[in-house]
């Protein structure tokens, strides 16, 4: 037995791990257990990924099994992390079409959660990239799973977090990039309204996401630092760093000194870092590199121990447009007046979804995140009220919190149970998440 | 091209070890009793850092065979790493000995006796590299896995006794103790164990690779096991009966 936790170390749960190697072990690791569900490398940030009885541990599981080079086709493990695809792909000129703000998430945690990065607008989630799977089903038998072939089980697997079976393997596709930077503007704005109307205006940029100054009020709310990417060309690079535009400085992560007190992070110091940061970057362009431009908390090692031993609540949610404005301002107030300031606060615009359990659809999504606490229980509560009547949804892979009423969010839910109930009739699958939210 | 040998190819350490290699160029051979079980991880190597690799079927248990599997290799590797282990159920050991047989074997004579047809035929080349993964098990038997434990001892004590015969031979062929602690592997997927004395099975990889490099021959992969393991060593026979380790 193990003490296991999401990334949010929130809620913890005395967990029996099993760590399979190789299809006959996961096998029978399966069939043996009542009730399992699969963990890559824990970066969920609720329960998603607990089971008490069983949880099967796959980031071993890590192999890159084929690539062509012809069409960046990429088959791998579904234990194999998000570092090593773009420390193994990017030297090459390759780099995955969708990206969480964080690389150590494994490759079936991001087809799981169905994870988005910073170009839904335009390029969908990274589901839109997976072009077949191979799941282990409850009775231990192993399906391909592509739109050609099982494709209900295809659709529901992706953002599915795990209830219809372990995914072993994946393919999908990787993108031809020419420089291992991001051309990135800044653009600073004054308010949530030329907030929302710059990412409008931005739309055709491939990536854009705003850091959004929760604790500024009245008529500075909603003032944000707008962020959007391009893949820096060859020609717009530095001319040192033009003859080998795929080389990169490997940043040494950084880690935080043990034993940080809950009370670090408090309305004082978060309204500083904003009044700081918010003052420091300047409308702009320039060049970085991809590490700082699409995970800069990756460069903290454990950044989730900033928030004490009772760890952080991480709370992300969409908007659909037509009522977004509305809603953000009553969430946003309502974090202002609560005074709990959320650190990390990002806004942005996402295009259409996919459906089933998928997080995405059109609007705009906030991200927020809070020391775990009763009070902050209580604003999120407060913040799934207003989620709820704006015609909104919360997003699975962060919550560790929500009541089952919530999942009236996502309009397919009915059609993703019944999926689930053929796939797994004893419902095996299930994490402490999907029994809090009967799902 | 540097040619690396690894046994035992299907654990988490091995795998590590072996992308360390390669990610360095070198050339690998995977040997594990179910060749076909490595496909998945010669296909990685090949994919992930453009070297050559292929998995060959070899039984540890099968001490016979040792000097003709190393023959049927081609040319002798340049380095052999060795990661073969198997820790076995404690008290399933002490009751069965069939059980305690199987974990003796495999982690004492099956290695060593390898690592002799090994050094012996490295001598006769005049280079190459023995790593021996043991155990800080085998610093002092404990209640809790003395079974595993004295068949890594008795491991160490051999690589240890190699590596002397070899230099006093004036011997190029280099012999490497490796004492890893407690790995985050999917053996102890289930246990939990303290974080300061618990490495990524990467670690050791990049602990075997630097002693490589400054030629250091005895290495823990946590510099911190050097002082736990000093302690528990020290310990008056009277005291360590009765503290729980």
């Amino acid at each position: 037995m193990r003490t296991l936790s999401g990334w949010g170390r929130f809620p913890r749960a005395e967990c029996r791990v099993v760590a399979p190697k190789g299809e006959v072990e996961l096998r029978s690791a399966i069939t043996s257990a009542s009730s399992a569900i699969a963990r890559g490398n824990g970066r969920s940030y609720g329960d998603p990924a607990l089971n008490r009885e069983t949880t099967l541990l796959l980031r071993h599981a890590d192999r890159i099994l084929d690539f062509d080079p012809a069409t960046g086709r990429l088959e791998a493990e579904s234990g194999v992390m998000l570092a090593d695809i773009i420390a193994t792909f990017l030297p090459r000129g390759w780099f995955v079409p969708v990206t969480p703000g964080t690389k150590f998430v494994t490759l079936g945690g991001m087809i799981a959660a169905d994870v988005h990065g910073k170009n839904h607008h335009k390029a969908g989630s990274f589901g839109d990239y997976v072009e077949s799977l191979e799941l282990m089903l409850a009775d231990g038998r192993v399906v391909r799973c592509s739109a050609g072939e099982n494709p209900e089980l295809f659709a529901a697997t992706i953002g599915g977090m795990g209830l219809t079976g372990v995914i072993r393997s994946a393919v999908f596709r990787l993108i031809r990039v020419e420089s291992a930077f991001i051309r990135q503007e800044i653009l600073r704005t004054r308010d949530l309204a030329q907030t929302m109307e710059a990412f409008e205006a931005l739309r055709d940029r491939s990536y854009s996401a705003a850091w959004i100054d929760c604790l500024a009020r009245g008529r500075n709310l909603g003032r944000s630092i707008l962020f959007c990417g391009e893949h820096a060309r060859v020609e717009e690079l530095p001319a040192r760093q033009r003859s080998n535009p795929l080389a990169f400085a490997k940043r040494n992560a950084r880690r935080l000194p043990p034993g940080i007190p809950g009370f670090a992070l408090n309305s004082w110091t978060v309204k500083a870092f904003n009044q700081v940061y918010y003052a420091a970057n300047r409308s702009g362009v320039k060049i970085v590199d991809y590490d700082r431009f699409f995970y800069p908390l990756d460069a903290i090692l454990e950044w989730n121990r900033l928030y004490g031993p009772r760890g952080l609540l991480q709370y992300q949610c969409v908007l659909p447009k037509r009522k977004a404005a509305a809603g953000l301002t009553m969430m946003l107030e309502a974090v202002g007046r609560a005074g709990t300031g959320s650190f990390l606060s990002v806004l942005k615009l996402l295009g259409p979804g996919r459906g089933m359990l998928s997080f995405p659809m059109e609007g705009y999504t906030l991200a927020l995140d809070f020391p775990a606490n009763p009070r902050t229980l209580g604003l999120l509560s407060w913040l799934d009220a207003i989620v709820a009547a704006h015609g909104g949804r919360v997003y699975l892979a962060k919550d560790a919190r929500m009541k089952p009423e919530m999942m009236d969010g996502y309009p397919e839910f009915a059609a993703f149970r019944k999926l689930r109930r053929a796939a797994d009739p004893s419902g095996k699958f299930s994490s402490l998440q999907s029994q809090r939210l009967q799902l | 091209m540097t040619t690396v040998l690894v046994v035992g190819a299907r654990s988490d350490i091995a795998r590590a070890i072996a992308r360390s290699y390669a990610g360095s160029g070198c050339e690998l051979i995977l040997a594990a009793r179910s060749p076909d079980a490595l496909a998945g991880d010669v296909a990685d190597l090949k994919l992930r850092y453009g070297t050559a690799a292929r998995a060959v079927a070899f039984d540890v248990l099968d001490t016979a065979q040792h000097g003709a599997f190393l023959d049927s290799l081609g040319e002798l590797p340049d380095t052999m790493v060795c990661v073969v282990g198997l820790m076995g159920d404690q008290t399933q050991s002490e009751h069965d000995v069939a059980a305690a047989d199987l974990v003796m074997r495999t982690n004492y004579t099956g290695p060593a006796l390898l690592f002799a047809e090994a050094a012996n035929r490295m001598v006769a080349r005049g280079f190459g590299q023995l790593v021996g993964v043991s155990s800080v098990a085998g610093e002092r038997g404990r209640a809790r896995n003395y079974v595993y434990g004295s068949a890594k001892a008795g491991f160490t004590a051999y690589l240890s006794g190699l590596r002397q015969r070899l230099a006093q031979a004036g011997s190029k062929v280099r012999v490497m103790t490796v004492l890893p602690g407690f790995v985050r592997t999917s053996a102890l997927a289930d246990m939990e164990t303290p974080g300061l004395l618990t490495a990524e099975p990467e670690e050791v990889a990049a602990a075997i690779r630097k002693a490589e490099a400054k030629g250091r021959e005895r290495i823990y992969v946590r510099p911190i096991w050097r002082l736990v393991m000093a302690v528990i060593r020290s310990l008056p026979e009277p005291v360590f009966k009765k503290v729980k380790l």
